[in-house]
């Protein structure tokens, strides 16, 4: 039961990361890789128990037909400077409607969470050592932004 | 120019508190150096060779008298009293404390400045010509459009992690004085059936890989231009290369996309982005536009009988107007550019005091603003021809009338091995070493426009792949040597400089300089500046003069 920030909220959650490739037969509630869920896809399809999660380089653009069967999208950050994720994120909000769980699980840290909100993330798995309640009152460090964004479709412009 | 509301005066302040708490976790040993280094870069924090350096942003190289006093103020209290202007119109401290850096911005914020995004791999200080809005040449004035883009770009969550730096110009003019062709998107106002839009650039840049930019798009109605901004970021951020930093910024995918399978895959992403949301609207353009309007000019006569009369009696005011004043689109009014490269001081730098006295001339003869330029100098845009003599006197009490804008001791220069941790080699004194050989005033007016760029590495903050003599610190086996092109050239006709052979030591570099200058002006004909020489004549004499 991994600890996570879900809408704010710390919580523990039902779904855990598998790393590994391998899809084990009585595997429930984990996130499997996207390629391992896409070779299998056949068999786990409609399946909510099963989530997927994708790295940096995943494409969304292949999970385009299921998106909206998960429960819960991970998204892999390598390392807190890598932004690719946060693309990652908004295709799948944006362009695909996904309105479940958003996870951003790997090197998460709490000055990156309020970025990762805008884009479309709701969840986040922290990285080892991250202090969760600290992290969480980092989602609101900004009040206002300029752009259109996931959580606020409307740019400042046309509410100010 | 722009004045902030209540939001964008909650954002800067925000910002001040969040990086407040960034800085007390890190000194309180709760964040790591390396995580501590992402985050201050963001707000233009560097750690130097002997200090760190702060980079204070200054959008499209607009400043107020308010802000110009307040620039003062933080060097005198924070720094040892100078500054430095940068080539991406931005100002820096050499001496900032990093405990101190969070005053420093709160003190920025009640002035609408701030530090924000003028380093690190994100959207860097959107930059312009420095003559918007007064030049002659203009299809229409770019600073609503680059505010515009400062504001879409300022804390973009998507866009804060990008493979590498990313820096945007923008020129509204015929003559393009924002080196557009070289940024990693460049965008040009063009005319199209009566209407204007943009022209818009990627790829461009300087740096290890030098390339000049292509279009991808060669008309973009205005109220698209944020949907598509958004379209090539996106597609930079996710296929953007980022296991090499040599390889990482948008030139190189670009070249490896090709630029219409680039410009296809942008027009894709772009396709779910048009007419949404973020397409601008009329109300947000008159809003941006209306901080822009015009001063309030005199209706004046273009023919200036006192000011001719000064020119014809002061000679070395007539050499300062004949380099240092370009052409107003308002009868009677000038442009007159302030020159930061006295010989024997840092190009680019200034001074506390020096920055009040700037302050005080804007008050007192430009509508209380300036403008700092990419070539590291400050123009006062609006100076009535019939103040102009004042103006100069003014200056050459202050120290600050270098006639010599544009001309080969109007060097543009990184801060290099001085200061710069990333230097390969020292580019100061280099400039200075060239400056003290070019000292006879008479014989450079004679050699005319004539740009040399020092960089003291491959990062190329001083732009030498586009300067007429380019110079190039490298670093062999722990030495400092200096490799020197020729034939670079900014403005319409952006060329990159062909490197002329094996490097020199630095203490031949001012010799090499002048071999250069000397077959030029044997080769040149009548009035032909050196770069119309060197694109006539090639690279060969000039090796030829040099290696001999």
């Amino acid at each position: 039961m991994p600890k996570i920030i879900l809408d704010g909220n710390v919580t523990d959650s039902d779904f855990d990361v598998q790393y590994g490739s391998d899809l084990e037969a009585d595997a429930t509630n984990v996130l499997l890789p996207m390629k391992t869920w896409l070779e299998q896809a056949d068999k786990l399809k409609g399946r909510n128990d099963i989530g997927i999660w994708l790295d940096a380089d995943g494409e969304p653009e292949e999970i385009a037909d299921h998106v909206n069967s998960f429960a819960v999208i991970g998204l892999n950050f390598p390392t807190f400077f890598d932004g690719r994720c946060l693309s990652t994120a908004n295709i799948l909000r944006r362009k695909y409607g996904y309105k479940g769980e958003l996870r951003a699980i790997g090197d998460v840290r709490r000055d990156q969470l309020e970025q990762m909100r805008r884009c479309g993330i709701n969840a986040f798995q922290l990285a080892e050592g991250q202090d969760a309640d600290a992290a969480t009152s980092s989602l609101t460090s900004f009040t206002v932004g300029y752009q259109a964004t996931v959580d606020q479709p409307e740019p400042l412009f046309r509410r100010r | 120019m722009y004045i902030y509301d209540d939001y964008d005066q909650k954002m800067v302040e925000e910002r001040v508190a969040q990086y407040r708490d960034q800085t007390d976790r890190f000194l309180a040993g709760d964040l790591t150096d390396e995580e501590f280094l992402h985050l201050r870069l963001r707000n233009g924090l560097y750690i130097q060779r002997l200090a760190p350096m702060l980079r204070i942003a200054v959008p499209y190289g607009l400043l107020s008298v308010a802000q110009l006093r307040k620039l003062a103020h933080v060097t005198r209290h924070y720094d040892r009293g100078y500054a430095h202007f940068t080539t991406r119109q931005n100002l820096q401290l050499n001496w900032p404390k990093l405990e101190e850096v969070p005053d420093i911005l709160a003190e920025l914020a009640s002035v609408q400045m701030h530090a924000i995004q003028t380093s690190g791999n994100c959207i860097r200080n959107v930059t312009s010509d420095q003559y918007a809005g007064v030049a002659r040449d203009e299809i229409e004035d770019s600073r609503p459009w680059c505010e515009l883009i400062r504001q879409w770009s300022t804390f973009h969550p998507e866009f804060n992690w990008l493979p590498r730096k990313f820096k945007i110009a923008v020129t509204g003019a015929r003559e393009d004085r924002a080196a557009v062709q070289v940024h990693d998107i460049g965008i040009r106002l063009v005319e199209q059936d009566g209407e204007v839009g943009f022209e818009v650039l990627a790829g461009g840049g300087l740096g290890r890989t030098p390339v000049v930019g292509p279009v991808i798009k060669p008309y973009l109605e205005k109220k698209h231009l944020l949907t598509y901004l958004e379209a090539i970021l996106r597609v930079y951020n996710r296929f953007g290369r980022r296991d090499n930093k040599f390889k990482a910024r948008i030139k190189i995918l670009v070249r490896a996309m090709t630029p219409e399978v680039f410009a296809a895959k942008v027009e894709e992403e772009w396709q779910s982005l048009k007419d949404g949301a973020a397409t601008l609207t009329d109300e947000e353009i008159d809003r941006v536009r209306a901080c822009f309007t015009e001063p309030t000019y005199e209706s004046l006569g273009d023919d200036v009988p006192e000011y001719k009369a000064a020119l014809n009696e002061d000679f070395a005011f007539k050499a300062w107007v004949s380099r240092n004043v370009a052409a107003h689109k308002k009868p009677g009014y000038a442009i007159a550019t302030i020159a930061f490269k006295e010989t024997g001081i840092a190009p680019g730098d200034v001074t506390d005091e020096q920055l009040e006295k700037i302050a005080d001339l804007a008050d007192k003869f430009s509508f209380g603003e300036v403008r700092v330029t990419h070539e590291q100098n400050v123009t006062l845009a609006d100076v009535r021809k019939s103040d102009l003599y004042e103006l100069w006197q003014e200056l050459v009490r202050s120290d600050m009338a270098s006639p010599n804008l544009g001309l080969l001791t109007d060097i543009i220069c990184c801060p290099g091995g001085d200061y710069c941790s990333l230097a390969n080699a020292k580019s100061i004194p280099v400039a200075e070493a060239i400056q003290r050989k070019f000292d006879d005033l008479d014989y450079l007016h004679d050699i005319g426009d004539l740009d040399i760029n020092i960089s003291g590495c491959m990062n190329a903050c001083g732009h030498h792949h586009v300067g007429n003599i380019g110079i190039l610190g490298v670093d062999k086996k722990g030495e400092e040597w200096y490799q020197v092109s020729v034939g670079g050239s900014q403005y319409n006709h952006t060329a990159l400089a062909q490197i002329l052979g094996p490097s020199f030591a630095r203490e031949q570099v001012p010799q090499v300089v002048q071999n250069i200058v000397d077959t030029y002006l044997e080769a040149r004909q009548g009035e032909e500046a050196f770069i119309d020489t060197f694109n006539r004549i090639g690279l060969k004499p000039f090796k030829d003069r040099v290696y001999a």
